[in-house]
């Protein structure tokens, strides 16, 4: 526990909270409202996804993979197929490689608009939150249309994915970025220009860039620091380095670079960007069968990968060992949201009580990847 | 309430006021969120604007003070097991459980090899109505409450249950 | 730099920690625990090497009677280069330096290594349980793991091979 000095309070933000980020316990040091220590217990969550993936064979770890980071279970996914395509050196069809890259850049944009929806209701603006789950509750229904599942989707396979587009998904993916480009407007003139909202999260938690990469920090954390770094360009996998888009950093628009604004404004920026990279790919899909490169068996040969991929909240890294066994050895999940969470009791000492609840929200973790 | 519960014979006076009283019990059951893992953001989903659960009229209470049913959502690990029977305990009566996806249930995908996992939340608490899953859709969440709703009025607290 | 080169660099500074084995894929370097933290310091600092991002720390369990080991990737955000390093530990008193005060995102991902294979990092200056509860015990990852009976009174059933429950 520590000792309490004589004018220290010990407030605890217990494992049940109402802001949703998951089973989190803060314990708080503060001197009246000012921080001055924090200490994360984590481990409410703690699901054994390792010592599961030791025991069951390959293919049966990705639906465990879907439910460490339930608000991107596409992009979970495909970060593990793309660790076991490398071990296995298995070269997969374009359409599946095209498929894979519009169903992750779709759960970007879902998670985006949770991650969002939420921390305005963490500020306390609460129309947000139901204007951005309307529009995810149309991208679930495209997933739905296509493999039947709302949340956690089982669709990236070793080798190819698990249901082929259906009929007119071309169109209908078309319709829903056509409604969907407006709507960025409409929130931004709700949330990111709100005088009240600017005031809670400009200049607040701002976290600098070498302490950012020190800690770990991925993903637009890191890009909200000033650092231009995203998986997808700079070691690139998949098809990415076929299509045309930015990488969003930090502006210090209405405060310092890497506040918790920057962090949110960087997610907004995102969003728009994977528009774009869906545009392009929808109009160029090829034909083919998505279940031609699936093997019969998959047993890698002997040997380690760690590969990292871009998932909404950052690096998602995935290290597999393989004994030449259809179960794997060991699978170790580095999960982007750790490391953000590490950074917590740094970056909010001398803040009050209630900014540290917007910057925890900034910092867009998820608990079931956190605890595994 | 406490010293008025099973203390009447059976009349008609006596199941009228029962009738009355599951009425009013049932009819606004305030939630008390206790979303854990990912069936909490089907929760979630299932309070926002498509699938609206205030039009049941329940609306999320934070603390289990003020709350009727607890809608335990998620998986329960050894670690939050003492967690969620204090604050079952906290919760006034009467009180209700639902245990929400298959975590809760029995433990889910995890049963297997879980040395942390919890292998159902009826080992801590009471449970009244379980809804399957992984996880529940909305509409599946809002047929549990309704069923829990039954269960409510069904009943009948002031009479005299002798054998 | 390419990863002949980096491993040059490490084996010219510090020639008497390195293992040569054969079974290591090319960009992995096995190492003796001796001089980890002079070596990890090295590594920082070098301006041709400088690797300021830790990516992950894997702690490994080779079999059951066979050792533990820890296996560290490192990345450099400026001369965008990686390296594996692995450090082998034996299994009954595992234990190497702490990496924690040149990367600060040691410090999280020490104490998860230590919950759940018991490697204990020295110099961390607050190696407790991170995942599993503070009064859990063995650890949960090694291959020879028997979970417990009972947690504060409440039953831990245990999984038979041939006919599931007890």
């Amino acid at each position: 526990m520590g000792v309490v000095k004589g004018d220290q309070m010990v407030l605890n933000i217990g494992p049940q909270h109402p802001s949703t980020h998951g089973v989190l316990r803060l314990e708080v040091m503060t001197d009246g409202e000012i921080v001055s220590q924090i200490r994360p217990h984590l481990g409410y969550l703690h699901r054994c996804f390792e010592k599961h993936s030791e025991n069951v064979t390959y293919e049966q770890v990705i639906p465990f993979t879907d439910r460490c980071d339930y608000l991107a279970s596409m992009n979970s996914n495909f970060g593990y197929v793309v660790a076991m395509e490398e071990l296995m050196e298995i070269k997969i069809p374009e359409r599946v490689e095209y498929i894979r890259v519009i169903m992750g850049e779709l759960n970007r944009i879902a998670s985006h608009l949770l991650a969002l929806g939420v921390y305005g209701l963490d500020i306390g603006a609460f129309t947000p939150f139901l204007y951005m789950l309307r529009d995810r509750e149309r991208i679930l229904d495209i997933f739905e249309y296509t493999c039947g599942a709302r949340l956690l989707y089982n669709y990236m396979w070793v080798g190819g994915v698990s249901h082929d587009l259906p009929k007119d998904f071309e169109t209908i993916c078309i319709d829903f970025l056509d409604y969907f480009e407006p709507q960025i407007k409409e929130y931004n003139n709700l949330l990111s220009y709100n005088k009240i909202f600017v005031e809670r999260t400009a200049d607040v938690g701002v976290i600098p860039a070498d302490v950012a990469v020190s800690y770990g920090v991925t993903g637009p954390n890191l890009r909200a620091s000033g650092v231009k770094w995203d998986v997808r360009k700079d070691e690139p996998y998949s098809i990415y380095e076929k299509f045309d888009f930015d990488v969003p950093t930090g502006t210090a628009e209405f405060g310092t670079l890497g506040d918790c604004y920057d962090r949110y404004w960087v997610r907004m920026l995102e969003i728009e960007e994977s528009v774009k990279i869906l545009r392009q790919a929808l109009k160029e899909v090829p034909s083919g069968d998505v279940h031609q490169a699936l093997p019969k068996k998959i047993r890698p040969p002997i040997g380690s990968v760690y590969r990292r991929t871009e998932s909404p909240r950052g690096d998602l890294g995935y290290y597999i060992v393989s004994d030449g066994t259809p179960v794997p050895s060991r699978v170790k999940m580095r999960s982007p949201a750790f490391t953000a969470l590490s950074c917590l009791d740094e970056v909010s000492r001398g803040w009050m009580i209630s900014d540290v609840i917007a910057i925890l929200g900034s910092l867009d973790i998820v608990l079931g990847e956190i605890d595994r | 309430m406490g010293v008025l519960e099973n203390k009447f014979k059976d009349n008609v006076i006596v199941a009228s006021m029962d009738k009355l009283l599951g009425w009013a019990r049932s009819t606004s059951p305030w939630y008390f969120q206790f979303g854990l893992a990912c069936c909490a953001i089907e929760m979630m989903a299932s309070a926002a604007s498509r699938h609206d659960l205030e039009r049941i009229g329940m609306m999320p209470r934070s603390s289990p003070r003020q709350a009727d049913v607890m809608i335990v959502a998620g998986t329960v690990t050894m670690k939050m097991a003492l967690r969620v029977k204090k604050l079952y305990e906290q919760m006034a009566e009467p009180k209700y459980v639902i245990s929400m996806g298959s975590c809760a249930t029995s433990g889910g995908p995890y049963w297997q090899h879980g040395y942390h996992v919890l292998k159902g939340v009826d080992l801590v608490v009471p449970v009244d109505v379980y809804v399957p899953g992984c996880p529940p859709r909305p509409e599946a969440l809002i047929e549990g409450l309704l069923k829990l709703q039954e269960k409510i009025q069904t009943e009948r607290p002031l009479t005299r249950k002798s054998v | 730099m390419k990863i002949a080169e980096i491993k040059a660099t490490i084996i010219n500074q510090f020639p008497d920690s390195v293992l040569e084995s054969e079974d290591l894929a090319e960009s992995q370097l096995e190492l003796k625990a001796d001089q980890w933290f002079e070596i990890a310091t090295f590594m920082k600092e070098d301006p041709n090497l400088s690797f300021d991002q830790l990516e992950c720390i894997t702690g490994i369990d080779l079999g059951v009677e066979a050792s533990l080991q820890s296996r560290y990737n490192f990345h450099s955000m400026e001369h965008r280069h990686k390296v594996e390093i692995l450090i082998t530990h034996d299994r009954n008193e595992p234990k190497v330096a702490s990496i924690e005060t040149i990367w600060r995102i040691g410090d999280w991902f020490e104490r998860e290594t230590y919950d759940m294979f018991g490697i204990v990092y020295e110099g961390h200056r607050d190696l407790r349980r991170i995942l599993c509860p503070d009064d859990w015990e063995g650890w949960p990852l090694r291959k020879d793991y028997e979970g417990q009976e009972l947690y504060h009174g409440i039953v831990i059933p245990k999984m038979k091979e041939e006919d599931g429950w007890e």
